[in-house]
């Protein structure tokens, strides 16, 4: 056996495999198919100071070797997840990631205040969300913004902080850089795509809000990318994903320079996708000779 | 509910664009009302594809689909033999306890197969059902209601044979303990409404875009009277005043 146990922060991940936000829930739907304490960690559904109720109309939708989403981020509020879903998740012997977003500086101080105070591993960022302020534009597109709310967010938050970043960055190394420096204890990258599809014979986008969230294969060889400049630019660990489907791929993402991985939509076309990466990893570093999985972290 | 790789039995073609697929049941459970998330392929396509139940045996699932875009066509393409992966039963399913007397099951285009397996249900726990089945040409599926059924009511906007226009203009629903309808959503409201109007129970079955099919991702959920719903989980069988704010 291979030793896949990898370290984000001081926190120990048994392996690599995290499920991505907004794809996993809370983790108990897939408890029925699987169980998820093979999983390295779970990161939960997007969590915002209220609950949401998030988008109308159609809220996925199938692309080429992907697909685009426009949820809205629809969730119970922190704290509905405090009381209702951290002692669910806790029954597991997985990582906590709490995943949160928010759409002004108030919500993001807040929210991470009652989360640290919470029983989490740790606190996942999302930075994609619109921001109120600045007529809608996602905190996650500007570095000076981004590194606004990263400061104010790192005064208050006592456990890892983790930002996601987005790949609609204007520059994404810049904007690793700047939320580096804005106290993040590691990134994870990349969030999903903004995308656009259009029914023809109704003359009308496919979604509400017109643009939406690309995700799945089609974005694996840019979220590749990204990860690997960012690894190099910046000294605190990266967390990869985008379209990740099988342990080959968690290998390329690690060479790359992630210490660990998320995998979403391949949840979707695999319900037990988790489980079989986990397992084909093993069996794959095996055959790579490969006795520990973090000896090959950023090697390219 | 369970994940599994089974085996296609029989893919049968019935008009021009609607199938029947039958595949190895290997002990997942199903009630009516539920569906199965398909794919017959591995990377070429993202997502699963949520298709009802159209009949089920010991041993065996059948589902009725129509050819819409490439997941179906690729479902049309299945040979006996062929591997096929299910993800079921999934949903609410009709809510069978609650429902007494005499029943009617509205259907309209892919919206009639599902209903025959509830007809079945019913008529199994001593329900008189009658069925109304509306199609837009090609009829299908009428002998799958008439050993379930005491009355069956066909309509046809352009067919050859029944009542020429819509299903709902024949619908009396004042007869019945209960209306339980699947099809377009369309035609469900005029369902709902007609019920409505004579107080009867309607149940519908709703439809949307999936992307996990069992609760997780919240790409399929919708705006009810109690909030905001999970197609795939909360549903697909709603109340009819849960769904349509007018009726
Ligand atoms: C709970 C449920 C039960 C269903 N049961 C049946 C059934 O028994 N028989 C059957 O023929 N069809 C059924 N459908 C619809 C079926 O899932 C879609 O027709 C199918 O997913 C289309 O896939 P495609 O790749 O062929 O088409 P795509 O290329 O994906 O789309 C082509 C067309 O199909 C529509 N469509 C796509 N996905 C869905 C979807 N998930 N729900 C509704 N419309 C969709 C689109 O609006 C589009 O017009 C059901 C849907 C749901 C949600
Ligand atoms: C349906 C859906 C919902 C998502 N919701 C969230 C969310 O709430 N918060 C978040 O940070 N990312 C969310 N994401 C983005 C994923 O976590 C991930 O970053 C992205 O999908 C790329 O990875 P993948 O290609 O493996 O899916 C969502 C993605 C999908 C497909
Ligand atoms: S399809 Fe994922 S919650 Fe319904």
């Amino acid at each position: 056996m291979a030793n896949l146990q990898t370290t984000v922060n001081g926190i120990t991940f048994k392996n690599p495999i995290i499920a991505a936000s907004g794809t996993f829930g809370f983790g108990e739907e897939y408890n029925q198919l699987f169980d998820v304490n093979c999983l390295g960690g779970i990161s939960s559904k997007g969590l915002t100071l209220k609950p949401k109720d998030g988008n109308l109309g159609i809220r996925v939708y199938e692309t080429p070797s992907g697909m685009m989403n426009s949820v809205g981020l629809q969730n119970p509020g922190i704290e509905a997840f405090i009381e209702h879903y951290i002692p669910v998740m806790r029954q597991w012997d997985t990582v906590l990631i709490a995943n949160m977003g928010g759409h002004s500086m108030d919500d993001y101080v807040t929210g991470a205040e009652m989360l640290s105070r919470a029983d989490i591993d740790m606190l996942e960022l999302n930075i994609s969300c619109p921001n109120v302020k600045s007529g809608g534009m996602a905190f996650g597109i500007k570095a000076d913004v981004a590194a606004e709310v990263v400061t104010a967010v790192r005064k208050v938050c006592r456990k890892p902080l983790i930002v996601k970043l987005s790949p609609n960055a204007e520059n994404i190394v810049e904007m690793a850089q700047a939320c580096e420096a804005a106290g993040a204890d590691s990134l994870s990258l990349v969030n999903t795509f903004q995308a656009m599809a259009i029914d023809i014979h109704r003359r009308k986008p496919i979604f509400n809000n017109v643009y939406a969230g690309l995700s799945g294969a089609a974005i694996r060889p840019i979220a590749l990318r990204m990860v690997h400049s960012v690894a190099k630019a910046v000294q605190i660990p990266v967390i990869g994903l985008g379209g990740i489907t099988s342990a080959e791929d968690v290998l390329a993402f690690m060479m790359a320079g992630a210490s660990a991985v998320q995998i979403g939509t391949v949840n979707f076309t695999t319900p037990d996708a988790g489980k079989i990466i986990v397992e084909e990893l093993n069996a794959l570093c095996e055959r790579e000779h490969i006795e520990n999985i973090q000896d090959v972290v950023g090697v390219i | 509910m369970k994940y599994f790789q089974s085996t296609v039995l029989s893919n049968i073609q019935l008009t021009d664009d609607i199938f029947v697929v039958q595949v190895v049941r290997h002990g997942a459970p199903v009630s009516a009302g539920q569906f199965f998330m398909l794919k017959c392929w591995d990377k070429e396509l993202t997502l699963m594809r949520p298709i009802s139940v159209y009949q089920a045996t010991e041993e065996t699932l059948s589902f009725m689909y129509r050819v819409v875009g490439e997941g179906t066509r690729r479902l049309s393409q299945l040979q006996k033999g062929d591997a096929i992966s299910l993800l079921g039963g999934l949903g609410n399913g009709y809510p069978l306890d609650q429902l007494h007397g005499h029943i009617a099951v509205v259907g309209g285009g892919v919206g009639i197969p599902p209903l025959s397996l509830t007809a079945r249900m019913l008529q199994a726990q001593g329900e008189t059902v009658d069925a109304y089945l509306g199609y837009r040409d090609q009829l299908f599926a009428i002998e799958a209601f008439e050993p379930y059924c005491r009355d069956i009511f066909v309509s046809s906007e352009h067919g050859p044979e029944g009542y020429r226009g819509f299903i709902t203009d024949l619908l009396k629903a004042e007869q019945y303990d209960a209306v339980l309808t699947c099809g377009p959503e369309v035609m469900m409201r005029k369902v709902a409404q007609l019920c409505a109007e004579k107080q009867v129970t309607c149940w519908c079955s709703m439809e949307h875009r999936m992307a996990c099919g069992i609760g997780a991702c919240l790409g399929c959920s919708i705006p009810t009277s109690e909030g905001m719903k999970r197609v795939c989980k909360d549903g697909p069988i709603f109340l009819s005043t849960h769904l349509f704010q007018e009726v």
